[in-house]
């Protein structure tokens, strides 16, 4: 019998495959990793990130010439906007928008349509109450092209000279109180995520006190093994699982929610492997701080909460005060919001991603390593 | 290894928050033979053989088992004792042969599939190994458990109350592999609250409430009268009982 001190490939498969064996057979664990990304998705997909259209519209017209109007006529029949108000001064305007009665203040300014005749780029300025960027983010997103198809109609004939080329109005956005907006994609790979964030940490944070309180532990203590040997084992099997939540998100993101697909799914896959693994081990080493399972789910939360309010998953990460920064900047799912948005969105490749990776990995290293440390090996 | 003593410890002593619940206690066990451990409730038996098996830290003692070091060696002593806790604590949710096949691997038995069949087979569970441990009657459990500390090959047993529960026949049955295994050279500690189990063994180790009372064979403390009386008297005079 070859005899291995530190470290035996063979006992952590063992751990592996008995790991492997008692999740097959709870079902309801088994049921809740399934359960809980189609919740989410339900929740946040469709219920909280719904795509919200005909916001209140204030409009301040300073010119009345007929290019003006024909814009707003667009503008309304994008479906985003509805005229409520016509205001005739800017502060009148502004108090609408700070009392919230209005998500948006159009201004068409004076001499628009002389401007726009001779060329010279008038400015359309469109202030939107940002407060909750989800609101207005499509509604924006919306405009330019709108304001470019607009006018192509008008600017025909005898007026093409002013339609090729650069726009012929200059569409100046100024979304308030709240500089970064949030479009509906980013709640969709966000939620990959957050999903990964609570189940993961949540599985094994039970794995040891499961069997401190079942009694095996002492049978498992007697056995000839290692701290890592244990931790391992108990997190590999859960990758898999973890992998199964990815793949349903991102279907459930192309299928579902058409979210663009920019970068490599490779190396999403690739990152998504780091996190769940960093995730995992954040939950072994809950559970070998924890004295029953009780204790392991209060844990779980006590970092789930500030995951999901300080991640940038719910707030705009630049919207946070300074403190709240730093605190998000500690959470893997931060790092993973910032690379999982960037691959999909912005077609992200392993250059711009580097820094958030390494965050990660730290973060799971240092997990791994307070977990061994604390791994109590003797009952008492 | 064929040291004369598997267990030699000196001066065990165990203290749970200020009540010391092992109490300097020395041991020595030949190898190759039975040693019987008694002791009413709460005496300490289950203690003192975690800390030989290094499940719990000593708070005083020294010595060895197997020849390693009680303290410093418990990793070599883990892979060379087999021990059966009072409680069961094998997976309830995994199957008969799954939680034998769990332990071979764990220590890394060779021929793994082999000695999981021949150890279903000695304990006549080999049709019903795909059975969930948990549906297992109290005496079966303690069967499958003896069983799964023995695929091994183990030099030292540490059973604790392996037979509680288990009905006549299935203890004489145990009994004959115990000295079967001893007379090739197993050495086996055994707690246990059964007289006729006593009686068996080649010696015996009487705790009450942390102190070693009696040490010797079981004639050596009968003398003429019944190891059940002696016991009792041992008990009765025990100076300090803690659990009242
Ligand atoms: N982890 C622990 N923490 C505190 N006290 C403990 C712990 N384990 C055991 N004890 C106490 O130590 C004493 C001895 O317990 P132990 O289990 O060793 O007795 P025992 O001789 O095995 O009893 P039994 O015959 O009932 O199995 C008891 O009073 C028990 O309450
Ligand atoms: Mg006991």
């Amino acid at each position: 019998m070859r005899e291995h001190t530190f470290f035996s490939p063979a006992r952590l498969w063992a751990i592996v495959v008995k790991e492997f064996i008692q999740m097959r057979r709870d079902r309801l664990t088994f049921g809740m990793m399934i359960g809980i990304p189609l919740l989410q998705l339900i929740l946040f997909g469709f219920a909280i990130n719904s795509d919200p259209k005909h916001l209140a519209t204030a409009v301040l017209v300073a010119d009345h010439g007929p290019q003006g109007r024909t814009l707003l006529q667009s503008i309304r029949a994008s479906g985003y906007f509805d005229y409520v108000r016509q205001v005739s001064s800017e502060p009148e305007g502004e108090e609408l928008l700070s009392r919230g009665d209005v998500q948006f203040l159009v201004t068409i300014p004076v001499q628009f349509s002389r401007e726009l005749l001779r060329g010279a780029r008038p400015t359309i300025l469109i202030e939107a109450d940002a407060t909750d960027p989800a609101a207005t983010g499509n509604a924006l997103a919306s405009l330019q092209t709108l304001i470019r198809g607009a006018l192509e109609h008008d600017l025909k004939g005898p007026l093409g000279y002013l339609s090729p080329g650069i726009d012929p109005v200059e569409l100046r956005i100024h979304p308030r109180y709240n500089p970064e907006g949030i479009t509906q994609y980013n709640i969709v790979p966000g939620l990959m995520g957050v999903v990964l964030t609570m189940t993961m940490v949540m599985i094994t944070g039970l794995a040891i006190t499961r069997e401190r309180e079942r009694g095996t532990m002492e049978n498992l203590l007697s056995m000839p093994t290692r701290p890592l040997e244990v931790l391992l084992g108990k997190i590999i099997p859960y990758i898999l699982v973890g992998y199964v939540q990815v793949g349903l998100i991102l279907t459930a993101a192309k299928v579902v929610f058409h979210v663009p697909m920019q970068g490599s799914l490779i190396l999403l896959l690739a990152v998504a492997m780091l996190f769940i693994i960093a995730n995992l081990a954040v939950g072994i080493t809950f559970s070998t701080l924890a004295r029953n399972q009780l204790q392991a789910v209060q844990m779980t939360f006590f970092l789930f909460l500030p995951s999901i309010l300080l991640s940038g998953f719910m707030f705009p990460f630049r919207g946070m005060p300074r403190w709240a920064q730093y605190i998000g900047e500690l959470l893997p799912l931060t790092h993973f919001l910032r690379i999982i948005r960037g691959i999909l969105l912005k077609g992200n490749g392993i250059a711009e991603i580097r820094g958030q990776v390494w965050q990660i990995a730290l973060f799971a290293v240092v997990a791994v390593v307070i977990g061994v440390i604390r791994y109590r090996r003797t009952l008492d | 290894m064929s040291a004369e003593f598997a267990i030699d410890v000196r001066g065990m002593t165990k203290t749970f928050s200020g009540r010391t619940v092992v109490n300097g206690i020395d041991m020595q066990v030949r190898t190759g033979t039975v040693c019987g451990f008694l002791g009413p409730n709460g005496s300490g038996k289950t203690t003192f053989i975690r800390m030989l098996c290094g499940l719990l830290r000593p708070d005083g003692g020294s010595g060895t088992c197997l020849g390693h070091d009680v303290i410093a060696g418990s990793e070599a002593i883990r892979r060379e004792v087999g021990y059966m806790t009072q409680r069961f604590s094998f997976y309830e949710d995994m199957s008969i042969a799954e939680n034998l096949d769990f332990v071979a691997r764990m220590y890394s038995v060779p021929d793994r599939k082999r000695a999981v069949d021949e150890s279903l087979e000695k304990l006549g569970l080999a049709g019903r190994r795909r059975q969930l441990a948990g549906e297992l009657s109290g005496g079966w459990k303690q069967r499958l458990a003896l069983a799964a500390c023995l695929i091994h090959k183990p030099k030292l047993l540490l059973l604790d109350e392996p037979t509680a529960g288990v009905d006549p026949k299935a203890r004489r049955d145990f009994w004959d592999q115990i000295h079967g295994l001893a007379s090739q050279g197993l050495t086996v500690l055994v707690s246990t609250h059964y007289m006729d189990e006593a009686e068996k063994c080649h010696t015996l180790a009487y705790l009450a409430y942390g102190n070693l009372l009696a040490y010797g064979s079981p004639k050596e403390i009968a003398q003429g009268s019944s190891l059940e009386e002696v016991f009792i008297r041992l008990m009765e005079g025990s100076p300090d009982n803690y659990e009242s």
